[in-house]
């Protein structure tokens, strides 16, 4: 069994309004050093392993759904898992 | 000569575009359950409604776009049949493929509930014939995910087809050179934040949408 994270961020050319809230109340609480926040969504997702190419997997499952890649962009880590 | 409208489950703005076209445009329109694999027979045009279909996991439009009768829509629209989808509908396409970009959430984070001036860009589309080039128009938006983007190519590619037909006068919510609407190369899918269902009455403050409506009508019958 595979275990995939997926992470999801905005690409960087795209303004993330969500990211620049988060930073203005960061400086509110005083935490003047913070420079730059990115929100994103993250995804663990288990997978069997029919000898297929996991990586080949993933990538075409976060192109085809998991991230809207004409404004998103992703990264993945994946690692072996005991079977449950 | 149906209208058919696409229900998904958290589609709410429905019963507005099947209320508007059967009294108002008193032509016959039906709603077609998303779980479908079919569109009626007659259907001359797909209307894709407004609302938050499944609940706008993941991304707004990004599950509907699964949704058994998209295979249909997707076909009808690939024989240049004509679909619009509004808002929600918008977002839809974008997701399915059927027109380029993408919509972000709005660049101030607020939900925007408000009547918008809209500036018509291309009136040579079987959507927008009714309206004068460059007419001002009044329809209101009502989403907190209208904020268009798409890259600089294909912005100049949208440009240099004359796909943008709507421009916000004052851009509420960030979209990329202020779209508010866009058509398909082929001129037969076209998608907008803006609602004209929900103002194609006078007593709901104003008329303005009900020309699209009567541009689309009067295409399908000169079609005929």
């Amino acid at each position: 069994m595979y275990n995939a994270k997926i992470y999801v961020t905005y690409k960087e050319s795209i303004l993330d309004p969500q990211g620049e809230a988060i930073k203005t109340a960061l400086h509110r609480l005083n935490y003047e050093n913070v420079k730059a926040v990115t929100v994103g969504k993250y995804f663990e997702i288990k997978i069997e392993d029919h000898g297929q190419n996991i990586e080949e997997q993933v990538r075409k499952m976060s192109d085809e759904l998991l991230a809207n890649i004409n404004m998103e962009t992703y990264r993945f880590e994946i690692s072996r898992i005991e079977e449950d | 000569m149906i209208y058919s409208i696409i229900r998904f489950p958290g589609s709410n703005c429905d019963w507005d575009m099947y209320y508007v076209l059967r009294d108002v445009m008193n032509v016959v329109p039906q709603f077609v359950d998303y779980r479908e694999k079919s569109l009626p027979q007659d259907t001359v045009a797909v209307l894709i409604p407004g609302g938050f279909s499944y609940g706008d996991y993941l991304r707004s439009g990004a599950i509907a776009r699964f949704s058994p009768i998209m295979d249909a829509v997707k076909k009808f629209a690939y024989a240049g049949n004509p679909v619009i989808g509004i808002c929600n509908g918008f977002q839809i396409l974008t997701e399915a493929g059927l027109l380029p970009g993408a919509l972000r959430s709005n660049d101030s984070l607020n939900f925007i509930c408000k009547p918008q001036k809209l500036v018509v860009e291309n009136n040579q589309t079987i959507f927008t014939k009714r309206f004068d080039l460059k007419q001002t128009v009044m329809f209101p938006i009502a989403h907190g995910e209208g904020n268009y983007y798409c890259d600089s190519a294909t912005l100049q590619d949208l440009k240099d087809h004359h796909q943008i037909v709507l421009r916000y006068q004052n851009n509420p919510n960030g979209s990329t050179d202020d779209i508010a609407g866009i058509i398909n190369q082929k001129g037969n899918v076209l998608g907008m934040m803006p609602h004209p269902e929900r103002a194609s009455e006078a007593v709901l403050g104003g008329e303005d949408g009900k020309m699209l409506f009567q541009s689309l009508i009067e295409s399908m019958t000169q079609n005929v």
